[in-house]
């Protein structure tokens, strides 16, 4: 399986996110502190552009002690990538739904060296849509 | 390690409203690749979103104080006038997550490309979803049925029917449309059908359901009659409502959605059926429009049940409820996919081979592109070949010819466009601008 080369690290914000297409496969790249995760461009509902959509904090339901809903807010160490066809919403550093951890974008290896961060592609035939 | 390749490495930006729906929808060309054996594919609910047309909708109105009232507004920063949108509808693209929700902010002034602005982006829609036709519908007109102002569904409509039928529809032939009944006004839609059902282009005839109308009264009769005449169907197209008194305990958007979408169309189901509409107008063709298909088996389930108990109530039946609505066309959309069992149930129990229509609902946030229904497991291949194009054509009398250009071709030429143009520039900048909350 074929590494490829998809430039230096320090070029990526933290967090931050490249979503790059090298020949037919479209792979995500995020950093978040200080590491990097990497998945295929392809939601597991119906195949949206999963990693090209909004990155937003998890939402969660503040429940108090009384068992009474404060409402809706937002996770202070959690964030996730949002397929932008339906809005799936993916943890980053896990690729999961947040929910369903079923549906997972399929995740693709990633390392650095030398400063440098290289992805690994999918084997032909294992990609999609 | 693996091999070291050298490889062309593009970046791809983020997806927002404005990005061009040929990006957006590339996911959809490339598995359009693999519906190519179907030899037509219509799509039969798709949308427009008015606002950014609305100027030229209003300046149709036949009605001087409407208008003067309405371009008023328009000159005042309403970006909608006369239209009763509720605002909690604001919530559809949750947040920006669905960006096309909030669009269309795509360019669409390479003066290379002809036509109007909305058929330049229809005719991209269909290109890379892989689709022949499309059938067009209203968005925030879908609650004009409850708007109480003087006059407003009636003049609205009939500027909507002509900026259809006038601008739009003879600009493309791939655009289909619905003639949009003012249905508070029996008298008014009796005129329209007659004005506007010839109209190259028209398919059908649309009722917004979310409205309070007995869909049995008397006074509606004639109507059907017409209808069922011109040989084209009467379409209920479902939609919401935040405030009808019971959704109003519903706290979250996808709470009142998930029932809204249903609610008006069972409503007006129930009545069709028990007052045994279908008996008087046996050639009237009914298509029920965006509410899914999980509402059917349940009611036709109800249904027969408290007939056989109830006849008396439903006199003019000849046979089960469920035996009258299976006579009945369904669009596809938002297909209800997470019990896969479930699913096959209904289809069986609707006779989705011939009743059943794919619909995507683009550009609304639970679209449907054409492989939700190609890659169904339990559908014969004739099945889908039917639901995706053969059962439209025969309920719209279309030709069956192929109509859309190879989905190879579209993600081709879009692949050597893209590169420079300055939208693509622009949504790059925006992405390398990302911030998260609490980032300086
Ligand atoms: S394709 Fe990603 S949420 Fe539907």
């Amino acid at each position: 399986m074929p590494e490829v080369n998809i430039g230096k690290a320090s070029s990526f914000q933290d967090p931050g996110r490249r979503v790059v297409e090298i020949g037919s496969v479209q792979i995500g790249v995020f950093q978040l502190d200080g590491k990097f995760y990497a998945y295929e461009n392809r939601c597991p509902h119906l195949g949206g552009p999963a990693c090209q959509g909004k990155i937003l904090p998890r939402v969660l339901e503040a429940v108090a002690e009384d068992k009474k809903s404060a409402g809706r807010v937002f996770s202070r160490d959690q964030l996730n990538i949002i397929c932008p066809w339906h809005g799936f919403e993916f943890d980053i550093r896990t690729g999961k739904h947040v929910a369903i951890s079923k549906y997972r974008l399929r995740p693709v290896p990633i390392r650095t060296g030398g400063g440098d961060v290289y992805v690994t592609l999918p084997r032909k035939g294992e990609s999609g849509p | 390690m693996g091999d070291l390749a050298q490889e062309i490495v593009r970046d791809l930006p983020e997806i927002t409203a404005a990005t061009d729906t040929r990006d957006y929808l590339a996911h959809a060309a490339r598995f359009a690749q693999r519906h190519e054996k179907y030899e037509l594919i219509v799509d039969v609910d798709a949308h427009l979103q008015e606002a950014q047309f609305w100027p030229e909708i209003i300046e149709l109105l036949e009605n001087d104080v409407l208008k003067q009232t309405a371009q008023t507004m328009l000159k005042g920063g309403m970006a909608m006038p006369l239209s009763n949108l509720a605002p909690g509808l604001n919530f559809q693209s949750m947040a920006g997550r669905v960006p096309h929700q909030s669009g269309p902010r795509e360019r669409t002034d390479d003066p290379a490309t002809a036509g109007h602005r909305f058929v330049q982006i229809v005719r991209r829609t269909m290109d890379t979803m892989g689709v022949d036709y499309q059938v067009i519908f209203p968005t925030s007109m879908l609650l004009l049925g409850l708007n109480p102002a003087d006059g407003v569904e009636l003049y609205l409509s009939r500027a909507y029917n002509r900026w259809l039928c006038e601008i739009i529809l003879p600009q493309e032939k791939r655009i289909l449309g619905m003639v949009y009944l003012p249905f508070n006004s029996p008298e008014a839609c009796e005129q329209l059908v007659k004005e506007f059902g010839g109209v190259s282009g028209v398919v059908g005839f649309t009722v917004t359901s979310v409205r309070f109308a007995p869909v049995h009264s008397p006074s509606y009769m004639r109507l059907y009659s017409m209808i069922e005449d011109t040989g084209k169907p009467l379409v209920f197209h479902a939609g919401p409502n935040w405030n009808d008194a019971s959704f109003k305990t519903l706290n979250r958007f996808i709470s009142m959605h998930s029932l809204s979408f249903v609610h008006y169309n069972l409503i007006h189901m129930t009545n069709w059926v028990i007052n045994a509409i279908p008996e008087r107008f046996p050639k009237l063709k009914v298509l029920w429009v965006e509410s899914g298909l999980a509402w059917i088996p349940y009611l036709m389930q109800r249904l027969d049940h408290e007939f056989l108990m109830r006849q008396n109530e439903a006199p003019g039946l000849k046979k089960l409820p469920s035996d009258y609505m299976r006579e009945m066309y369904f669009s596809s959309q938002p297909m209800e996919q997470v019990h896969p069992k479930a699913l096959q149930v209904t289809m069986e129990m609707i006779n989705a081979e011939s009743q059943l229509l794919y619909a995507s609902d683009w550009p609304h946030w639970d679209f449907n592109p054409p492989h939700t229904v190609t890659t169904l497991p339990f559908l014969s291949d004739q099945a889908k070949r039917n639901i995706l194009g053969l059962n439209a054509a025969r309920l719209f009398d279309l030709p069956i010819k192929r109509l859309r250009p190879r989905p190879e071709d579209v993600v081709a030429q879009r692949k050597t466009d893209v590169l420079d143009a300055p939208a693509f520039r622009e949504a790059r900048e925006e992405d390398a601008e990302l911030r998260f909350p609490g980032q300086a």
